[in-house]
């Protein structure tokens, strides 16, 4: 991005030659100057009362907010990832952040500039996607959903998507009903955080026997000093229904670490199915793994319903830390659950990321695909649960990890855990860890490529199997993405 | 076009080409011939750029330019094109994908547009069809999963792709049983022209009875031993490669 200067503090900055090579390293980087109302660092009961009282919530949302945070106050931090980092203060972090006005939009016209601004530097114009790519977009910029897209054609369908927030008053019923009924407020520390203070995210309902006529897509972008983000997702497909939803994050440069805990709970019903496709981008922090996002996620799917399906699939380039298990509880009979990754690791980046699919109905079955790239000091893990539970006549899961090492200072870590109570299951795990060859490189360049075009050309290939369950757009935004990251990988 | 003098070269340290002298002009099929560990592959690969493989003195000049000073794709670019003893595997790339990044990559060199989809699709076709090669193969990975056969001609098939200027064509007839020689040899002959020039390297006359060439060395400890025409392929196989060790002692 050529221009820094709507931020104040790099105008300061005393070393250019450093600012331009931080510009490099990180193309998102770069913050937008609107004003915020942002609460003081720290975590109580009375802020978590008053995120409630900012967003005008109903009673029964302060309660489950309160409840959580009480469970939460009794929680410890999990310690038992393949990760390393210092020791987060949870008061020093704001947990509260939003532009001043909230105005509500019929056009673009009426949007801040500023913020239009910043999404064209993320290569997201939200116009030419309405009318080229027609996904519908609700964007999330801290914490606060500024726009949404496309109602009114979803409305016709009877699709809800709204921001969470808008959701807990226009919908309270449904957000009573599945608000925390897959990932509850005890689940976990970072889970537990979240329900206590989350800002805002997304709220999609497909209602019985529809097709939802688009695909949904959220991006999420953290724009304040030391303000955590606590998103929180809910999507339910009810009975045959069938939606694609497509996540996408970018974050500005920081000096300073940032938190990110989001919850993702997805509901698929009778014959339902719902697939998740993220390409999450966090800024990684330098080659020092200075500055970058903390991002302690957790993602969870129920298939409630007989035949019901739900695929996960996500690309993770970006964040310091990444602690992600996106995971398929399959309750209903013949449901089937997928997972599709790749994580790259690269400087000093480590991620602790897989899935569990727990197998609970008969024939029940699910699909692990996950690919690991370590370059640099990156470490990656991969840990996975499956569990075939009494009742699950049948089950049947095939996994699949392969991991593959650029340099000899890198790592790649496999945890696989199997519980299996049925002796009718069917498990099959393939492991496979490689290096990118120096045969492979020649052979490349040999045909005429240079060497960075050889490696991407290598990695994509690698990735291929995960690649092509995303959409479309966010295949090639992918191979983008692996590309960006992995400049100065070799050599 | 090529000129190779005194070439010294080592792989990672240890000395393999010792004083060798080659030169090759546009049109001409040269063959090398010798015993294991003579440095037959170390020569391809030296001229193609491959790390690891030093040259210690001597040059090479590739159209009066030194090569030396080329990076590996950029000799790639400029027209040198080595056909691999052992083909690699590369999973998740589909044969079309490389080669469409590969044509283009070396148009884009030599200042010219990316060729068109449909351009791309239409050669390839005709060039798959030139070593009997289907369809299907062109969208399997690159090499994997390919007999050994299977591999020699995907080679040929690239080859035939990028039409390079100088070929180097590194053992193309070990693990090739009589069928797929020919057809191997075919797609070769069919891409000999006045402008490209082929050094062939093998161990065995058979092959030069499809690839007829214009000269034949023999390479042994380093060096060029004997040139001469094809008669010289015939004289070694009758007389062995013990018939060299006499030869050197005499050089």
């Amino acid at each position: 991005m050529s221009d820094h200067s709507t931020n104040p503090s790099t105008l300061e900055e005393p070393n250019k030659e450093l600012k331009e090579l931080v510009k490099r390293e990180y193309k998102e980087g770069f913050v937008t100057d609107i004003e915020s109302d942002t609460f003081e660092p720290g975590l109580n009961e009375d802020i978590v009362r008053r995120i409630s009282a900012k967003k005008g919530e109903p009673e029964f949302m302060l309660e489950y907010r309160l409840k959580a945070f009480r469970r939460w106050q009794k929680m410890k931090e999990p310690d038992w990832a393949h990760i390393d980092y210092p020791k987060i203060d949870f008061q020093d972090i704001a947990y509260y952040s939003a532009p001043k006005e909230m105005p509500k939009l019929n056009s673009l016209d009426e949007v801040d500039p500023k913020l239009l601004e910043t999404y064209e530097k993320l290569g997201i114009p939200l116009e030419e996607q309405k009318m080229l790519a027609n996904v519908a977009v609700d964007a999330v910029f801290d914490s606060v959903s500024v726009r949404t897209t496309f109602r009114e054609t979803l409305s016709e369908a009877g699709v809800i998507f709204m921001p969470i927030s808008e959701a807990v008053h226009e919908h309270p019923e449904l957000i009573k009903q599945y608000l925390g009924s897959v990932v509850p407020t005890q689940d976990n520390y970072y889970a537990a955080l979240n329900a206590a203070v989350f800002s805002d995210g997304s709220f999609v309902y497909i209602p019985k026997g529809v097709r939802c006529p688009m695909e949904l897509s959220t991006y999420f972008r953290i724009n304040e000093v030391n303000t955590g983000q606590f998103e929180r997702t809910l999507i339910i497909a009810d009975e045959g229904a069938y939606v694609s939803y497509l996540e996408g994050c970018t974050a500005p440069q920081r000096d300073e670490n940032q938190l990110h805990a989001a919850v993702v709970e997805l509901v698929a019903h009778k014959d339902a199915e719902i697939k998740y496709s993220t390409v999450q981008n966090w800024y990684p922090g330098d080659e020092n793994g200075k500055g970058g996002i903390y991002n302690f996620v957790t993602k969870r799917g129920i298939c409630k319903g007989d035949n019901s399906k739900i695929s996960w699939t996500q690309v993770e380039t970006g964040s310091a830390i990444t602690w992600k298990y996106p995971s398929v509880v399959l309750q209903g009979d013949n449901s089937v659950g997928e997972f599709y990754s790749v994580a790259l690791t690269h400087n000093k980046q480590q991620a602790d990321t897989g899935t569990k699919m727990i197998h609970m109905g008969k024939n029940t079955s699910s699909t692990i695909i996950s690919k690991g790239i370590s370059a640099g000091h990156g470490q990656n893990a991969y840990r996975g649960l499956v569990k075939i539970l009494k009742g699950a006549d049948n089950a049947r899961n095939f996994s699949q990890c392969d991991s593959l090492l650029m340099g000899d200072r890198c790592g790649a870590h496999t945890y696989p855990y199997v519980e299996v109570q049925n002796p009718s299951a069917n498990l099959e795990h393939e492991a496979t860890t490689s290096k990118i060859s120096e045969d492979q490189l020649f052979y490349l360049m040999q045909r005429g490529l240079d060497e960075e075009a050889a490696v991407s050309m290598i990695v994509n290939g690698f990735c291929k199997e995960v690649f092509r369950e995303l959409p479309m757009e966010f295949a090639v935004e992918a191979q983008k993405l692996l590309e960006i990251s992995l400049e100065g990988a070799v050599g | 076009m090529l000129v190779v003098k005194d070439l010294h070269a080592s792989v990672f340290g240890t000395p393999i080409l010792k004083g060798l002298n080659l030169t090759v002009n546009a049109g001409e099929v040269h063959a090398i011939m010798g015993p294991n560990g003579a440095g037959k592959s170390t020569l391809s690969n030296v001229v193609a750029g491959r790390d690891g493989y030093e040259i210690t003195s001597g040059s090479i000049e590739y159209f009066g330019k030194d090569l030396t000073e080329l990076e590996t794709e950029e000799r790639a670019c400029e027209g040198i094109f080595l056909a691999f003893q052992y083909p690699v595997e590369i999973p998740g790339v589909s044969n079309m994908a490389m080669l469409k990044a590969a044509v283009n990559s070396i148009r884009k060199y030599n200042g010219e547009d990316e060729m068109s989809a449909g351009d791309f699709l239409k050669l390839i076709r005709e060039k798959a069809a030139l070593v009997e090669m289907k369809q299907e193969f062109l969208k399997r990975s690159v090499n994997e999963g390919f007999s050994g056969g299977e591999k020699k001609r995907n080679e040929i098939l690239q080859m035939a792709m990028l039409e390079p200027k100088l070929a180097l064509l590194d053992e193309t007839d070990s693990g090739l049983d009589i069928d797929a020689l020919k057809i191997v040899s075919q797609g070769v002959n069919a891409l000999r022209s006045p402008d490209r020039a082929m050094v062939v390297v093998t161990h065995y006359q058979r092959l030069l009875d499809h690839i007829v060439p214009d000269f034949v060395h023999v390479l042994a400890d380093g060096k060029i031993v004997k040139s001469g025409d094809k008669s010289l392929a015939l004289e070694l196989e009758e007389k062995g490669y013990g018939w060299i060790e006499g030869l050197q002692e005499a050089s």
